[in-house]
C-alpha cells in the first residue's frame, strides 16, 4: 500500500506543477456549466432536479477523460522514466494502481468543484439530495471506467495522440454498446446470446439508472469490474511490452 | 555478488546479446565496454530487471532478477543510459520520491538528500525543475537517485556521458570512493574511463563477450606495448635514424610517422629496447625531442578486438 500512495502521490503532484491540471478544472466546469444551462436546460425546465447536469457527463468525459489518460504511460515511455520507473521496488500492479488513483483522485476533484451547482439546486427548490449523491458516485465511477480503458490504450503506446484518439473511438463503443448504432453493426452475425452480452457492457445504460437515484449493487459492480479488467490488461500490456 | 549466467536476448530474428555469462565481487569496479550497438545497454538492463531476458538469467547477491525481483531490486542501484528521471519535478523533491519509494523517511531520508546532494553538488539547484538543468546538472540527479540508499550494488550505464572533465574527474572521483565496499558495473565507451576507475574490463561486440580481464593486461594485448618511440627534431635526419634502429638486433620492425617526425621501434618478443635505444642515441646524439616507452594503447586494442577485419 506505501508505494501506491507515494507513486500516487508523485503524479498527482506532478499535475498541479504544470498548466494541465488549472487548464483541464477549468474547462471542465465551463464546460459543464454550458452542457446543463444552455443544452439541458436546467432553468427552463423548472424541476428541482440535476438530471440535465449529469446527462451531459458520460459525452464531456469521452473526450476529457481519455486527455487524462493518454498522458500516464506514454510520457513515461517517451522521457524514459518509464525505466527507472520499473527498475524499483515496485511491482507492476502498484504502478499501474498508484498511477491509476491519481488519475481518478484528480477526476474526483475536478468533479467535487461542480458543487455550486448542487447549492443552486438546493437554494433554488428541494431536491432528492440521495438521487443526486447515487448520481455522484456513478458519474465518478463512469470516469474510472473510462481512465482505465484509456490507462491501458497509453500503455501499449508512446504517441500521446494515437492513445488519446483510440481511447475516445473505444470509450464511445463502450459508451453505446446498448444501442442500435453499435448493436446493428454486430446483430447480422452473431448469436443473440451474444449481443445480449455486448448491450450489457454499455455505460449509457449502466450510467442511466445510477444517474436516476437507482443503487443497484449489478450497477456498482459493473463499473469496478470494467476498471478492474482493463486495469489487468495495462499490467500485461506493461510486463511484454515495458521496454520497446 | 553480482551473477550472470547466459544472459541472451534476442529482438526479433537479432540477437542483440548472445550468452553473457560473468560474475562480480565486492571490491571489483567492472567496466562493460564495446562499440555502440554491441548490446551494452541491453546488457545493463537486463541486470537491473527492466528487459527480460530471452535465455540466461541474472543473480543480484543471490536473488534472481527474474523470480525475486523486489528484493533484488531494493540491493541495487541502477542509472539507466541517458539518466532519465521526471522533468517537471526538482531534484530535492525527486530525491524525496526515490527516498520513500526505496523505505526511507523523516530524519533519515533527509540525511541522506543533504549527503548525497553534497557529494554531487546538486546544492544551488535542489528547488529547480530538472528539465531546465543543464546536462551536466541531469547526470548528477540521476546519479544521486542511484546512490540514494547506499545500495551494495551499483549498475551504472554510461555515468559520464555529457559531462565535462571536470565532472567526469567528480565522478570518477565518487567511484573509486566507493568502490571498496560496492560492487560496482558501468558501461562506457570512453575508454580513459577504464583506466581511471575499472579494476576489470569486458568487451563486448556483437553480443558476445570477447575479452574480460584487467586493464594492464588488455593494454598489454596492444602491439605498442614496450615499443619505444623517438620524436625527433626537424635538424635530425629521420630516415638515417630509422635505418640504424631497423640494424638492431632486438628490434623486430619500425614504424615512421613523417608529420609527427617521429619513429617507433617494435621489440622482438621479450626483449627489452628502452635502454639499448637510450644508450645508441646518447652514442650518436640524435638531437631528440622526446623519447618514450610505450606501455600500449587501449584504443588499438579496443579496435583489433571488436573489429572482425582487423582482428
Amino acid at each position: 500500500m506505501g508505494a501506491i500512495r507515494i507513486i500516487a502521490g508523485r503524479e498527482l503532484r506532478s499535475y498541479f506543477a504544470t498548466p494541465l491540471a488549472y487548464v483541464f478544472i477549468v474547462i471542465f466546469l465551463a464546460m459543464m456549466g454550458v452542457f446543463s444551462f444552455y443544452l439541458g436546460g436546467f432553468y427552463e425546465r423548472g424541476q428541482a432536479d440535476l438530471t440535465p447536469f449529469f446527462n451531459f457527463h458520460p459525452w464531456l468525459y469521452l473526450f476529457l477523460v481519455p486527455a487524462i489518460a493518454m498522458r500516464l504511460w506514454a510520457e513515461e515511455r517517451k522521457s524514459g522514466s518509464i525505466e527507472l520507473l520499473m527498475t524499483l521496488p515496485v511491482t507492476m500492479w502498484q504502478a499501474v494502481l498508484g498511477k491509476f488513483l491519481a488519475a481518478w483522485l484528480f477526476i474526483a476533484v475536478a468533479l467535487t468543484l461542480t458543487f455550486p451547482i448542487w447549492l443552486t439546486v438546493n437554494y433554488l427548490g428541494d431536491p432528492d439530495n440521495g438521487v443526486i449523491v447515487a448520481a455522484y458516485l456513478g458519474s465518478l465511477l463512469m470516469a474510472g471506467g473510462f481512465l482505465a480503458i484509456g490507462a491501458c490504450i497509453s500503455a501499449a503506446n508512446r504517441n500521446q495522440v494515437v492513445a488519446f484518439i483510440v481511447t475516445v473511438v473505444i470509450c464511445f463503443l463502450f459508451m453505446l454498446a446498448g444501442f442500435p448504432l453499435v448493436l446493428n453493426f454486430f446483430s447480422g452475425w452473431l448469436p443473440a446470446t451474444v449481443l445480449h452480452a455486448i448491450s450489457g457492457l454499455s455505460f449509457l445504460t449502466h450510467f442511466n439508472s445510477l444517474s436516476k437515484g437507482v443503487l443497484d449493487i449489478r450497477d456498482l459492480l459493473f463499473f469496478l469490474l470494467v476498471i478492474a479488467a482493463w486495469l489487468y490488461a495495462n499490467v500485461i500490456v506493461l510486463t511484454l511490452r515495458k521496454a520497446d | 555478488m553480482i551473477r550472470a549466467e547466459g544472459l541472451s536476448k534476442n529482438y526479433g530474428p537479432l540477437r542483440a546479446v548472445d550468452g553473457i555469462s560473468f560474475s562480480v565481487r565486492p571490491g571489483e569496479v567492472l567496466g562493460f565496454l564495446g562499440p555502440n550497438g554491441a548490446g551494452k545497454t541491453t546488457t545493463m538492463r537486463m541486470l537491473a530487471g527492466f528487459v527480460p531476458a530471452s535465455a540466461g538469467y541474472a543473480e543480484i547477491c543471490g536473488f534472481r532478477i527474474d523470480s525475486q525481483p523486489l528484493e533484488a531490486k531494493r540491493l541495487l542501484g541502477y542509472l539507466p543510459e541517458g539518466a532519465p528521471s521526471y522533468g517537471e519535478m526538482a531534484p530535492g523533491e525527486f530525491l524525496q520520491f526515490i527516498g520513500r519509494i526505496r523505505g526511507l523517511s523523516g530524519v533519515a531520508l533527509k540525511k541522506r538528500i543533504d549527503e548525497v546532494s553534497a557529494r554531487l553538488q546538486l546544492g544551488p539547484v535542489l528547488k529547480q525543475p530538472i528539465e531546465t538543468l543543464s546536462k551536466g546538472f541531469r547526470r548528477r540527479v540521476g546519479l544521486a537517485q542511484t546512490i540514494l540508499h547506499d545500495p551494495p550494488v551499483l549498475i551504472l550505464d554510461e555515468p559520464t556521458d555529457g559531462l565535462d572533465p571536470n565532472q567526469k574527474h567528480e565522478v570518477r572521483e565518487l567511484i573509486n570512493a566507493m568502490a571498496a565496499k560496492k560492487i560496482i558495473v558501468i558501461s562506457t565507451h570512453i575508454l580513459e574511463e577504464v583506466d581511471a576507475v575499472c579494476t576489470r574490463a569486458i568487451i563486448i561486440a556483437r553480443g558476445r563477450i570477447v575479452a574480460d580481464e584487467t586493464p594492464e593486461t588488455l593494454i598489454h594485448r596492444s602491439r605498442y606495448h614496450n615499443a619505444v618511440t623517438i620524436r625527433l627534431a626537424h635538424t635530425a635526419d629521420l630516415a638515417a635514424v630509422t635505418d640504424e634502429l631497423r640494424r638492431l638486433a632486438e628490434v623486430d620492425h619500425t614504424e615512421v610517422d613523417e608529420h609527427e617526425y617521429s619513429v617507433t621501434a617494435f621489440p622482438k618478443s621479450g626483449a627489452a629496447l628502452l635502454t639499448v635505444i637510450g644508450d645508441l642515441a646518447g652514442a650518436r646524439r640524435w638531437p631528440m625531442e622526446n623519447l618514450r616507452l610505450e606501455a600500449g594503447r587501449l584504443d588499438e586494442v579496443f579496435r583489433s578486438i571488436t573489429t572482425p577485419e582487423a582482428a
